[in-house]
């Protein structure tokens, strides 16, 4: 047998790089399962409670019976995503067992440690992780994450903090390209961020991994306002399944994250596809989850 | 792309027009399949294909150009241009991706290639040239104008795969 190597970094982003353009759907059943599939998902988020449910729910919230994602991995041809808490490192040994495709750290999910997130190097299996700002995003590359994604305010429906978290990841990118190199250690500092990375980014003016939006999307429109302010993809969660009519909900939103440039066809896939979730306003909304991870 | 030619993306049959050739890349082959439905792609490109329009499909890519997909959905649909019989994820989940040197007949040195939740050949055509291997499986091969693989020449910065093809047309 020739020489493989498994678990690399490359090998870990390049499943990334394979969901870009496309739509991550949050489920938790094998029906839902394969709705997303049948509606064109690149991948399923596996979970017991969509976090809109969560949300009203209270209590902790934690990762997800193996024996359902093992019901969803039965039903489903695309990759499975799973949670596990910030810096539970032996839930993601437990979820690697099970052979999910991508692990979300996710502030969802109530922290299990406060200081410190999972040292993601240490994994095959690669790992997505939440970011607010730029600062967070290198710090969980550096920790290992083979995916970025924006908080937003996951299970509220209103997509306002997605847009200021893609807003100041990809802002603070645009300004660090201007910077010179006297001035990179300054942004160093100022983001707690390795300055290698920093001067990665002076260079390429983008991350070194995939940057997805998540985190309220609800609409075919919302999704494709992610895109068009520099998402690679979206993660959409409680927004299809705590809407009126999932199946042509996902549809929609997939062919608006495909064709998110041309408002023809906005128009066209927005009709007719039953009412959204009903949402929440951010001053309406007491617990933030974004403010979870360090 | 770095070869002084122009690739731009085809989502809508309107771009279709004035393109010599096609690059089915990897994603997911049903998301794919889905899409050339909704996007009204499928017949055009079906008729420019049927013309000789030169295609390099990979990994899902390659799905979509197969004859026969196993471990598929059963909606899914390609356009079957190159005699083969692929297995859909046949080299397993993420955690069996891996990255690998391999010997590609006409280049001087090896090719560095990535494997994602890859298609496995099981089957290809007495009218197909392979052109490399990994433990005997092929993983690149060509029938005419059509050219697939089941890792990720994309993935990569190295372009010998693309030019190659290029030369091919």
């Amino acid at each position: 047998m020739s020489f493989e190597s498994t678990g690399t970094f490359p090998v870990k982003r390049g499943l990334a790089e394979m969901m870009k353009g496309g739509v991550i759907m949050d489920v938790v059943n094998p029906e839902q399962a394969k709705i997303a599939e049948d509606a064109g998902a690149v991948a399923v988020m596996a979970l017991e409670r969509v976090p809109a449910d969560i949300r009203r729910d209270g209590g902790v919230a934690r990762m997800s019976d193996p024996e359902m994602i093992i019901g969803i991995q039965e039903v489903c041809s695309i990759p499975v995503m799973a949670k596990a808490r910030i810096g539970h490192f032996v839930e993601a040994q437990i979820l690697q067992s099970l052979g999910v495709d991508f692990i979300d750290e996710s502030e969802v999910l109530t922290p299990a440690d406060e200081a410190y997130h999972i040292d993601k190097m240490a994994f095959d299996v690669p790992f997505v992780c939440g970011a607010t700002n730029l600062g967070e995003a290198l710090r969980r590359i550096s920790e290992g994450a083979a995916m970025i994604r924006s908080k937003g305010e996951a299970g509220t429906g209103n997509v306002v903090e997605a847009v200021r978290h893609l807003r100041s990841i990809i802002g603070d990118m645009k300004r660090i390209t201007q910077a010179d190199e006297a001035e990179l250690f300054g942004w160093a500092k100022q983001l707690q961020a390795p300055l290698s990375l920093i001067q990665e980014i002076a260079k390429t003016g983008t991350l070194p991994v995939p940057l997805f939006c998540a985190g309220g999307l609800a609409t075919p429109a919302d999704a494709a306002l992610a895109m068009q302010l520099g998402a690679d993809a979206v993660f959409v969660g409680s927004g299809i399944f705590k809407s009126d009519n999932p199946s042509p909900r996902a549809k929609a939103i997939v062919e608006a994250t495909t064709h998110y440039m041309d408002a023809d066809i906005l128009a066209k896939v927005s009709r007719n596809i039953g009412a959204p979730m009903t949402g929440i306003g951010m001053d309406e909304n007491s617990v933030k989850y974004a403010e979870r991870g360090w | 792309m770095a070869l002084s030619i122009d690739a731009p993306l085809v989502k809508t049959p309107e771009q279709l027009v004035g393109i010599d050739a096609l690059i089915l890349p990897g994603g997911e082959s049903t998301t794919m399949s889905m899409l050339l439905d909704t996007s009204g792609l499928r017949d055009p490109i079906g008729e420019r294909l049927a013309d000789g329009m030169g295609v390099f499909g990979t990994c899902a890519g390659m799905i979509l150009c197969a004859t026969e997909v196993l471990d598929g959905r059963p909606d899914q649909r390609g356009f079957s241009l190159i005699d083969m019989t692929v297995r859909r994820n046949g080299y397993g989940r993420q955690l069996d991706s891996f990255e690998t040197d391999l010997s590609v007949d006409g280049l001087a040195d090896d090719f560095h290639a990535v494997f994602i939740r890859a298609p496995y050949v099981e089957r290809v055509g007495p009218d197909v040239e392979v052109i490399a291997v990994h433990d005997g499986i092929p993983v690149l091969a060509r029938s005419g104008r059509c050219t697939v693989a089941s890792f990720h020449p994309e993935l990569t910065d190295d372009t010998r795969l693309h030019e190659a093809f290029i030369a091919s047309l």
